[in-house]
């Protein structure tokens, strides 16, 4: 509970930070008056419509990345999976690649997202093809590495065809992945598919505890595990294929923020999962503010800043693991 | 009354039956065990009566909804899985789970625990133990979870002599007092020992069922085991020892 408590604190924090942090260099109690003010002025303009959005979009597609990491790795009961395991983040990439490419993306705001939210739907239903009714954790695993490898290999040839190197070069880009420039739309179209993404991976906790011990005993204590790889995969593609629709491909946060609470949750899977999903918001945030202040004026990419950092801090998570083990 | 009700049960793997045609009621009172060499179907005769895997025949374990199952059937399965780093008295609370809240500090967790001999383990790291302390700990999540009847996969592999005899004890006083016990066991000595009644398969199919002393013949072990034993009644009660292999 205290760990809860001071995970929301610091997601309180950075987002207060994420919206006073910006290149418009606003007061402190100015912006925030702003913020509240109904009629338009420049400030409340800057407020309201572009550092809002930001930290709106930062706080749920890290939550929705750290969740569905911990509920990820609890199913597969494996600490090296990603909620990308499952194909959907690549196909939601390709999704959004097809847009910019054929030039829909720039005809019409919203195509982009909606055409990823269409790769990460079409990859969902892939995967409960090859993995849903039957098979176990293998047979979701392979699915999902087969998936994304079709989907990179989709995402190439669409960069190899490219006729134009500007689009190739804002497809490449967009799959850094970015929180700049995001509106009040962006927002309410991922919000409603990560809330209801959380929620069904929020169910699974008991089932995620029971399954510490194996299939086998999980199922002989009245977990349905058939149920649960449903939930896991809708959980999963809503959550991670909105937040991709509107920041693209954010890499290790995900991976690492689920890694990094472990150890403060009593290893408990489904005391993890909101540890997770807060600790995810706040790395995103973080990161997301470090954009902004590395490199104002050079439009660092957030998904470059997340990787960048997160490799190398997970390479040390791996060696001390390995000195442990040893 | 009956706690395990299997009838005709056989399980396919391709053209031929890895369990096959196997019938079997257990009562109340009683501790069976389930002896065969490796690959005569003991370990998917139980995931079959649990309906784990699909399979032909009536189980009444298989018919049951998994949450009703799980509170009349505890299942330790082969593989000792622990797969995070949580503490003993976590990983035994999850056998309150069917009941409700997997609740550490529920009195059927510390139970179990001081039953299988891990008084002061409650908040050791599962995964920091010795493997066959591990098995205890599961073993005592499977006791956590109070159910009428327990089905166990070699619950007896990996233990030491003092924890093989204590849990082997613990199974026979279950029974004692009113529940049953179904346990696969490759230590003979042990089965004929504690069990009250044996069940021998042999290539899937039901070779002899009966008490200890009905199941343990020479003719079944040179036949089944391809093994010759030594047997005899003493103070201490049955001892049973393999000595030679005859084939």
């Amino acid at each position: 509970m205290r760990l809860l408590a001071s995970l929301a604190s610091l997601v309180v924090l950075l987002f207060a930070a994420s919206l006073m942090i910006g290149p418009a260099g606003l007061g402190f109690g100015e912006s925030l008056a702003a913020l509240f003010r109904g009629e338009g002025g420049p400030v409340a303009l800057v407020m309201q419509q572009i550092r809002l959005p930001r930290a709106i979009l930062g706080l749920l597609a890290g939550a929705a990345l750290g969740l569905s990491g911990a509920a990820m790795q609890g199913f597969l009961r494996n600490p090296l999976a990603e909620p990308g395991l499952i194909g959907v983040s690549s196909s939601a990439a390709l999704g959004a690649v097809i847009a910019l490419q054929t030039g829909l993306a720039a005809a019409f705001a919203l195509a982009l997202p909606l055409a990823a939210l269409a790769g990460a739907a079409g990859a969902c239903l892939l995967i409960l093809l090859m993995a849903g009714p039957r098979g176990g954790a293998l047979a979701l695993i392979l699915a999902g590495i087969a998936i994304s490898a079709l989907a990179g290999a989709a995402t190439s040839l669409v960069l190899n065809l490219s006729p134009n190197p500007f689009a190739a070069a804002e497809i490449v880009y967009w799959m850094m992945g970015s929180l700049a420039d995001r509106s009040m739309t962006h927002v309410w179209l991922a919000a409603p598919f990560i809330l209801a993404g959380g929620a069904a991976l929020f169910t699974l906790g008991r089932g995620l505890d029971a399954l510490t011990l194996g299939e086998d005993a999980a199922e002989s204590l009245g977990m349905n595990l058939r149920r649960m790889r449903l939930v896991l995969i809708f959980g999963t593609a809503a959550g991670v294929g909105a937040s991709v629709a509107v920041a693209g491909a954010i890499g290790f946060v995900g991976l690492v923020v689920p890694h990094l609470l472990r150890p403060l949750t009593g290893a408990r899977p489904s005391r993890l999962l909101p540890a997770a999903a807060l600790g995810g918001a706040a790395v995103l945030l973080a990161a997301d503010i470090a954009t902004r202040l590395i490199a104002p004026e050079r439009d660092l990419k957030l998904g470059v800043l997340t990787a960048i950092i997160g490799a190398p801090f997970f390479l040390h998570l791996i060696w001390r693991m390995r000195r442990v083990e040893a | 009354m009956t706690l395990l009700s299997l009838d005709n049960l056989t399980v396919r793997r391709g053209a031929s039956a890895v369990v096959d045609g196997v019938g079997l009621k257990v009562a109340p009172g009683e501790f069976v065990g389930l002896i065969g060499p490796n690959g005569a179907g003991k370990t998917t005769l139980l995931r079959a009566a649990l309906g784990f895997i699909p399979h032909e025949g009536a189980s009444n374990l298989a018919a049951l909804s998994p949450a009703a199952r799980a509170r009349a059937v505890a299942f330790l399965p082969q593989g000792r899985d622990i797969a995070w780093p949580v503490s003993v008295a976590d990983l035994v609370a999850l056998g309150r789970a069917p009941w409700g809240a997997a609740d550490p500090g529920h009195p059927a967790v510390a139970g179990a625990l001081s039953r299988m001999g891990l008084d002061g383990f409650h908040d050791r790291i599962a995964t920091e133990l010795s493997g066959g302390e591990q098995t205890r700990v599961l073993i005592a999540r499977l006791l956590a979870q109070e159910t009428p009847l327990i089905l166990a996969d070699e619950p007896g592999a990996g233990l030491d002599p003092e924890a093989q005899i204590r849990a082997m004890q613990v199974f026979a006083d279950l029974a004692a007092s009113g529940r049953a016990v179904v346990a696969s066991i490759h230590d003979l000595g042990l089965a004929a020992r504690h069990c009250t009644r044996l069940v021998m398969l042999e290539r899937g199919r039901l070779a002899a069922d009966g008490p200890p002393r009905e199941v343990l013949t020479d003719a079944l072990l040179a036949r089944v085991f391809g093994i010759r034993a030594f047997h005899a009644e003493t103070a201490d009660g049955p001892v049973f020892q393999p000595v030679a292999v005859i084939r």
